[in-house]
């Protein structure tokens, strides 16, 4: 279908989108790779008024090394930060679970930020800024501020970026040398995950020194699984990781749809976990 | 609002309403139907073009996004009467059916060969998962694609 009129403006600075989603009001919708907003205004599920195309703001592309972070500006594609050498060596969580998102047409319009903004539960990318202690940077009227994962995500599609706000960029803390996996468990081609695992760990001594793990589509939003990784401390094979991934449920509210009931999503969490974790250490 | 596109290295000038899809201006604002429509979820991958030299799906990209972009279509990937290698490829292997989803899987392969000249077998498939076959004649697709990397001077591994 063809969406309702809108219009239409692109800003070419953070300062001028802040301006024209003020002008625009409460009907203005920021756009970036328009990979999930599309399907939404082509059925007619959203009717903004005005659409202020974030993705040719040059300070929201690109990624940059701070010192102790990668930055990631919050427009920055999806193909972009999956074959990026600076999120492969530091960030390879961020990477692996990119590469799983979607298909590689979307992946090439599509953007970190638009899937953290958007804060699909069953959306790939948020679980990985959980895992992380990703910060967020986020433009607004009354100037910029930052805030961790754990406030970012509020519910269900909803997030700390207010309607007259812009997510800029990401950071995330440099994690040299840690073995990161993201397991999805999807049915076919270019699904989404019915539940996902994203795990990174910290090897010392052929043992599991420190583990950061955050999970997919088991609650309205990305959870930490915070047992797990205190138990996983000083794990040193994989009966160890699977008596730990034991817990990995525990604290989540999944959901029953047409794809999984809620007991099998708990059952997938801890399967997934195990395997995510196993394979993060390379055993 | 006024766009500037090149389309398979034409140089088109268009005043388009903000909400037309890059699709829909291609078939109906300067006639190029070799790109097809099939569906609303951005699913099916058969309005695959590549937009500065990227696949995307032409339904989920506003024609005003394409501003100062240079876009190819099935259209123009020949080279005069000269077939690129990846039709020759799809027809040598019959590599489509009712031929629906053809123009987009063969504007993925362009693509997926570009960034990997020698697929496997799971990387053809990995690669055209963005393009769906009503038909499911995938398995003469993959290997059509294969056929077409060889042809381009890569072999599959
Ligand atoms: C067929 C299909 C399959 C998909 N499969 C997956 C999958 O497996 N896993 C997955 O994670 N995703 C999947 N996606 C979603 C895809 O990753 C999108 O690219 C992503 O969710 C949104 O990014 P975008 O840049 O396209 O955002 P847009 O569509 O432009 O925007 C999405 C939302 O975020 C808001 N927004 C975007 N950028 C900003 C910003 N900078 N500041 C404030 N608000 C902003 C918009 O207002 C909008 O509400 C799929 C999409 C499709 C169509
Ligand atoms: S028409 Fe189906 S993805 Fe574009
Ligand atoms: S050949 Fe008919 S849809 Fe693919």
């Amino acid at each position: 279908m063809i969406p309702v009129a809108f219009d239409y403006v692109r800003p070419t600075s953070i300062d001028e989108a802040v301006a024209a989603l003020a002008a625009g009001g409460e009907d203005a919708k920021v756009m970036a790779g328009g990979q999930s907003l599309m399907p939404v205004l082509r059925l007619r599920l959203g009717a903004p008024s005005l659409i202020v195309d974030c993705s040719r703001i040059d300070e929201m592309i690109g990624i940059r090394d701070s010192g102790d972070a990668i930055v990631i500006g919050s427009a920055t594609t999806h193909h972009a930060v999956m074959h990026d050498s600076l999120v492969n060596e530091y960030v390879s969580l961020l990477a692996k679970a990119t590469a799983t998102v979607a298909d590689p047409q979307i992946r090439h319009r599509g953007t970190m930020g638009g899937s953290l903004a958007h804060a699909d539960p069953a959306g790939d990318l948020p679980a990985v800024a959980a895992a992380l202690d990703a910060t967020f940077t986020i433009a607004g009227p009354g100037g910029r501020r930052s805030v961790g994962a754990s406030d970012f995500f509020v519910d269900y599609f909803t997030t700390a970026v207010g309607d007259d706000e812009v997510l800029v960029n990401v950071s995330f803390p440099k994690r040299a040398g840690w073995g990161a996996h993201y397991e999805k468990f999807n049915r076919t081609a270019q699904a989404w995950a019915i539940v996902g695992v994203a795990a990174t760990v910290r090897m010392d001594g052929g043992r599991i020194a420190e583990a950061r793990i955050g999970l997919t589509n088991v609650a309205p939003m990305p959870v930490r699984a915070r047992s797990v990784e205190a138990a996983l401390a000083g794990a040193a094979d994989i009966a160890a990781v699977a008596a730990a991934a034991e817990s990995a449920a525990d604290g989540t509210s999944p959901t029953t749809d047409i794809h999984a009931d809620a007991e099998y999503r708990n059952h997938l969490t801890r399967v997934l976990t195990r395997r995510a974790v196993v394979k993060a250490a390379g055993w | 609002m006024h766009i500037s596109v090149s389309v398979d290295g034409t140089l088109y000038e268009a005043d388009v309403e903000p909400r037309t899809l890059l699709v829909h201006w291609l078939r109906e604002g300067i006639g190029k139907v070799g790109t097809v429509v099939g569906c609303d979820t951005s699913n099916c991958g058969a309005c695959t073009v590549l937009l500065d030299g990227r696949s995307v799906k032409s339904c989920s990209v506003l024609a005003v996004q394409a501003d100062g972009s240079s876009v190819t279509t099935i259209q123009g990937l020949s080279d005069g009467n000269e077939w690129h290698p990846v039709q020759t490829a799809f027809k040598e292997c019959h590599g489509l059916q009712c031929g629906y989803c053809t123009p987009g899987m063969v504007m993925s392969t362009v693509d997926l060969l570009s960034e990997n000249p020698n697929p496997t077998e799971a990387e053809i498939r990995e690669g055209l998962e963005g393009n769906l076959c009503r038909c499911t004649g995938y398995h003469n697709i993959v290997k059509s694609v294969a056929y077409a990397a060889e042809l381009m001077g890569g072999s599959t591994k």
